[in-house]
């Protein structure tokens, strides 16, 4: 299992400040700045193309920003990118392992990219603790969706990630094999002092799971808090008819809520 | 630079090898039917010439050098667009992995496939056609070291086109070796060529070891220093073209192409 950090770490495991990202005419992201803590499960919120994947790829430093800056574990993306990205992993539907490779295959291959000592022991750990033992020697391209979301998370956890991104990681899965990955990554956050930055549409899992959210539209974040309380602190019923209200109206609501 | 990394590099090539013998084939079987075709058009050439001239190690030995150095660029390539089929640059540039660590092991792997086919060219060549290869003597270490620094350095500069180019641009690729031929000189002497082309000759270090070859089988002196020309400007081109990888790189991240290139993959 996950040893716990030692509590003289940095308690912030992500700082991005003042994040802008835009492109010829269009502004993805603009003057994001955002914090996930120790063991803190963070839920980023927001409409198709409001920002999430930008912020998401601006973290993983696959995509650099016109302004602003990202630190992991106190380390600038920009001045150490190795040594920063070290400390985060990810998983995300859209970027399926290789799937001509076999599910150990996988997991060793990228185990030898991040460096990870005692490979071999860490493979057959992580195989165990997502129940891919009989899926190891399977070719990742024919497994179904939420096998092929089992590998992914036992991959974005092979190197023990002070900074765990995951991009709707559930939306393939059925609702049991949902609620234990939910368990598991809630667990993980408790017992390693992860921090996690979770996308997802389903208000039902982030009330469950996240200790706070950030909620972005039109690359801006216009509302932040806890999940439970937010609804009633913008009189909405639930979290999902407050994220409807602001996916449709989001700049009048931002204007009211700052008003 | 780490090793681990690069290890990785080559473990999953490896895999790849192992897994997909329609991966393993082509390391050796084109080069051999090449060989097995100029090795029959020496064999007519050398009985039309009857003993007057022995094309065997100026035409074969040179199909062999040069699929040498084709097979060293496409191994770089091939093993860089088995990342952009399997759509894979997000999981593979968003680890510690940096661009070197990358590169080296790409190399790494080029050096294990073209070892393949050098072998099998060698042993069809003088087994089959009686081809006087290891007449070059030692020789041979500086000739082909100088065609494995150009292929490295093209199969880099290709890589870094179909990265910047996107992976419709991969047909660019393959006929890059097809291209160079003309002007390298690989069957015929650079003078040969009209002089804007042995201008072009000059700058390729394929052109040197071609020239050298001949020199040598013609009993004539090898030019030390010509060849160490063309071994420095091979060394040149590698450093060129890594650096241009890494600014191509630098661009896909900063445009947004790399984080775009998994969609595009699959369009």
């Amino acid at each position: 299992m996950h040893a716990p950090l030692p509590d003289s770490l940095d308690p912030v495991v992500l700082s991005a400040a003042g994040l802008c990202k835009s492109y010829p005419g269009v502004i993805a992201l603009e003057q994001v700045s955002l914090a996930v803590h120790r063991g803190e499960v963070v839920g980023l919120l927001g409409p198709n193309g409001a920002g999430k994947t930008t912020t998401i790829n601006l973290i993983l430093g696959v995509l650099s920003p016109t302004a602003g800056s990202v630190r992991i574990g106190g380390i600038d993306l920009a001045l150490d990118r190795p040594r920063a990205l070290a400390q985060v992993n990810f998983s995300a539907v859209y970027a399926p392992l290789p799937g001509n490779l076999t599910v150990a295959q996988n997991l060793r291959f990228f185990g030898l990219i991040y460096g990870i000592p005692r490979l071999g022991h860490r493979v057959e750990e992580s195989l165990r603790q997502f129940d891919l033992e009989r899926l190891r020697n399977t070719r990742c391209g024919v497994l179904s969706s939420g096998e092929q979301t089992r590998v992914a998370l036992a991959k974005a956890l092979l190197n023990r990630p002070r900074l765990l991104l995951l991009d709707e990681p559930t939306a393939s899965l059925d609702p049991a094999a949902a609620q234990t990955i939910r368990a598991r990554i809630r667990t993980l956050a408790a017992a390693t002092g992860c921090g996690i930055l979770w996308t997802s549409h389903n208000m039902y899992e982030v009330e469950e799971v996240c200790d706070r959210v950030l909620f972005l539209s039109q690359g801006r974040i216009l509302l932040e808090g806890d999940p439970r309380r937010l609804p009633r602190e913008h009189g909405a019923a639930t979290l999902e008819e407050l994220f409807i209200r602001l996916a449709r109206e989001p700049l009048a609501q931002a204007m009211e809520s700052t008003g | 630079m780490r090793m681990k990394p690069v290890a990785g590099i080559l473990l999953r090539q490896f895999y790849l090898l192992r897994g997909s013998p329609v991966r393993a084939l082509p390391m050796f079987a084109w080069v051999a039917i090449d060989i097995v075709v100029w090795g029959f058009i020496t064999r007519y050439l050398n009985s039309m010439a009857a003993g007057r001239f022995d094309y065997m190690p100026s035409l074969l030995g040179a199909v062999l050098m040069w699929d040498f150095f084709t097979r060293i660029m496409q191994g770089v390539s091939t093993a860089f667009l088995e990342d952009v089929w399997a759509r894979n640059f997000l999981n593979l540039f968003a680890t510690p992995l940096t661009i070197p660590e990358y590169i080296l092991g790409l190399v790494i792997t080029s050096m294990g496939t073209s070892a393949v086919g050098l072998a099998v060219m060698l042993v069809l060549a003088t087994a089959v056609f009686g081809l006087p290869f290891f007449s070059l003597g030692a020789l041979l270490v500086p000739f082909l070291l100088v065609l494995f620094g150009f292929g490295i350095a093209l199969g880099i500069l290709a890589s870094a086109l179909v990265l910047r180019l996107g992976p419709a641009s991969e047909w660019l690729v393959w006929p890059l070796p097809a291209l160079l031929s003309p002007f390298a000189g690989v069957f015929y002497p650079l003078a040969t060529l009209p002089r804007w082309m042995q201008a072009v000759g000059h700058l390729l270090p394929p052109s040197y070891v071609f020239e050298g070859m001949r020199a040598v089988l013609a009993g004539r002196p090898l030019s030390a220093a010509s060849l160490a020309v063309g071994g420095a400007i091979a060394g040149l081109d590698i450093l060129l073209a890594a650096w241009f990888f890494t600014r191509v790189f630098r661009y896909a991240i900063r445009t947004g192409l790399l984080a775009r290139y998994s969609a595009e993959s699959s369009a």
